[in-house]
């Protein structure tokens, strides 16, 4: 009984808005701009702080990496052309202070990268060689493709092996099977033991520290003691003319630890050790865990802004409705005194004028949210940008709306049920 | 012949003891009605005229539960509805009186057979149910093929059928009927009027508001007001009825 009798009054709302269809449009428009930009806005910028945090997550979480960087004293000379050689970055004795001394650490693979040509048959392509322990397979995300990763026998023997990335097998083997074949650096041949995929996006893929940004995915793995016996201590680089030699044990340290909690306590310990240890601030910390709360709070802080555009723009349509409907009220008087004549009680006239408002801003939302999920799919078909449209914002905007026509319905309701019937039959 | 439902047997209406109104208008009060005393029996065909300022509106609000007497007794259809709220006022409205207006007063987004039904929705009724019933009503007042037009697409008297048949759909124990043909032309005057009497000649009770003496010829008992009581009652032993 009393479902039908809403029944009826929402359909009397809805017909009621009918009426003035032009007005009752242009009304919802506010609410349907102010939805639609919540659930887009709110989807890119999830889109962009989950790109963000998942190209964190990659370094892993519970790593800590330390990067060799050349001092920039040091740049200073090297540009007078003439030949020396510059010692810097980490070293194995770093390794081992840091092993013997630090707590929570669960592992620490040293990497060192050198930039050669790769060859194959007579494919050539400028690459990386990342001399590192078989336990990188354990502290970054690579994906086998076939073969198998290195194995500490390779490690103790310093074979000549190596594990290849997909990208460089592409180029390099366009036709033959990359196991079993051997790849040449300068002039060691390395036999293809693996193929791995590197899930990372361009930026956390082990690169040189002067790489200057340029993604490299040309690289290839071998056994650390294998690249240390092959291309030793000291390289020597040719550039316009001037060479420049650099005496660099390791380029690379991604120490793992134990738990997020020795992630932290482990950050300081580490920058001590290196402080200590090196008089030349020729390394560089970076902690993924710190970075992936410095993007959860960025985006918590995006939130609260986005939250209060919303609230604006929603505010501003609330009005808007409030306005129309106080209009509403104001021409429809006469109808409201026959109502009351004919048996409605104060109660009934709220419910009535209320029932329009929400049907206004639900009828908004419901464009809205159909404009708020069309929006980011278009941005993302355009522009490329990730965008990620969330139940939750979808709710939000949407619960916002209808509490707006309830918060700016109220008003106009309740000056509609305060008018006397009497007053209200005589109104022209 | 009517007359015999306005026999002093009948079963009061509406029982009205020294009923007073007082406005207050700025500082002065103003009394609209002043101890007055008022009796209509079921079947009874009332006209009640006066100038303006005699208090015969007043009196049609309070008759009509739209207003409630300063001080005073009201009973209608034995209960006294003096004293009562606001929300049981609307209940009252909606289930014991039918209101015909001057400006036929239907709501424009509805059509003809839903403006028959408003009175059901305040009173919480399924419309499915008396679907079947407003249908009749509205050929009752011969507008059985418009019941799904719109009032702006009918005439005034058309619009005036409409509004009579809304004030039967519940019911109700007395019509009140406010100036029904000051907005009509005579011919269709004579139409509502014809209608008027036909419900009146079924039983149902009328009270009517003019200021129409021709229109007042129709009623069994014609009360002429003046400064707030009765000035004189007449009593049509032969009304005239068109």
């Amino acid at each position: 009984m009393i479902s039908s009798h809403f029944l009826n009054t929402v359909q009397l709302g809805i017909k009621s808005l009918l009426l003035h269809k032009l007005r009752s449009g242009l009304t919802m428009l506010g609410i349907i701009f102010g939805v639609c930009s919540v659930i887009s806005m709110l989807a890119i910028g999830e889109g962009a702080s989950f790109e963000a945090q998942e190209r964190i997550k990659r370094l892993g979480s519970e790593n800590i990496i330390v990067n060799s960087i050349k001092p920039p004293e040091d740049n200073i000379q090297t540009s007078s052309g003439k030949s020396f050689s510059v010692e810097y970055g980490i070293t194995y004795k770093d390794v081992s202070r840091i092993q013997d001394t630090i707590p929570g650490i669960e592992r620490v693979v040293p990497l060192r990268i050198i930039r050669d040509n790769i060859r194959f048959d007579r494919n050539q392509e400028a690459g990386q060689i990342i001399g590192t322990l078989p336990s990188y397979a354990l502290v970054q995300n690579i994906d086998l493709i076939a073969g198998r990763f290195l194995t500490s026998t390779d490690e103790r023997f310093q074979r000549n092996v190596c594990v290849i990335t997909e990208d460089l097998v592409r180029k390099l083997f366009p036709y033959q099977d990359p196991l079993q074949s051997t790849v040449r650096v300068k002039d060691t041949y390395y036999e293809v033991v693996g193929v791995v995929d590197e899930t990372g996006t361009a930026g956390q893929r082990p690169q040189m520290s002067d790489s200057q940004g340029k993604a490299v995915d040309n690289n290839i793995y071998i056994p650390l003691s294998t690249a240390r016996s092959r291309f030793g201590e000291l390289l020597i680089k040719s550039s316009s003319g001037s060479q420049s030699a650099e005496r660099v044990e390791l380029h690379r340290l991604i120490i793992r630890m134990e738990n997020s909690a020795a992630v932290i306590s482990g950050e300081k310990h580490i920058d001590h050790l290196f402080n200590h240890f090196h008089t030349k601030k020729d390394y560089e910390l970076i902690v993924p865990l710190q970075l992936l709360r410095e993007a959860e709070a960025t985006k918590r802080m995006f939130n609260i802004i986005l939250g209060s555009i919303a609230a604006i723009s929603l505010l501003v349509g609330g009005i808007g409705i409030m306005n129309i409907m106080l209009a509403t009220v104001t021409e429809r008087t006469r109808e409201i005194g026959v109502r009351r004549a004919l048996g409605a009680k104060r109660r009934d006239i709220i419910v009535q004028f209320l029932i329009e408002t929400i049907v206004l801003s639900i009828g908004g939302g419901l464009i809205g949210v159909a404009l708020g999920i069309v929006v980011p799919l278009c941005v993302s078909y355009f522009t490329e940008m990730k965008t990620i449209i969330t139940a939750w914002s979808v709710l939000l905007a949407f619960g916002i709306s209808g509490l707006t026509g309830v918060i700016f319905g109220l008003y106009p309701a309740s000056q509609a049920a305060k008018l006397d019937p009497i007053d209200a039959l005589r109104q022209e | 012949m009517s007359a015999s439902s306005a026999a002093p047997t009948a079963p009061e209406v509406i029982r009205i003891r020294n009923i007073e109104k007082v406005f207050q208008v700025g500082e002065v009060p103003v009394r609209a009605l002043r101890g007055l005393d008022l009796t209509i029996s079921q079947g009874e065909f009332v006209a009640i005229m006066g100038p303006s300022g005699s208090g015969k509106s007043t009196l049609l609000n309070i008759l009509g539960c739209l207003d409630r007497p300063t001080s005073g007794e009201y009973f209608l259809g034995g209960e006294d509805v003096a004293k009562m709220d606001d929300d049981t006022l609307s209940s009252i409205r909606g289930q014991r009186l039918g209101f015909i207006f001057q400006s036929y007063n239907l709501i424009a987004q509805l059509t003809v057979l839903e403006n028959i039904q408003v009175p059901l929705i305040y009173q919480r009724a399924n419309l499915e149910e008396h679907r079947e019933r407003c249908i009749e009503l509205g050929n009752l007042v011969g507008l059985s093929d418009r019941l799904d037009h719109r009032p702006n697409q009918l005439s005034g008297g058309q619009q005036q059928r409409v509004a009579i048949a809304r004030a039967l759909v519940n019911e109700p124990l007395m019509i009140l009927a406010d100036e029904p043909t000051g907005n009509l032309d005579s011919e269709t005057e004579t139409e509502v009027l014809g209608i008027i009497n036909d419900l009146n000649r079924e039983g149902r009770t009328i009270v009517l508001v003019t200021h129409d003496d021709s229109v007042a010829q129709n009623a069994h008992r014609v009360i002429h007001m003046k400064d707030g009581v009765i000035a004189r009652e007449v009593v049509n032993s032969k009304p005239e009825r068109s």
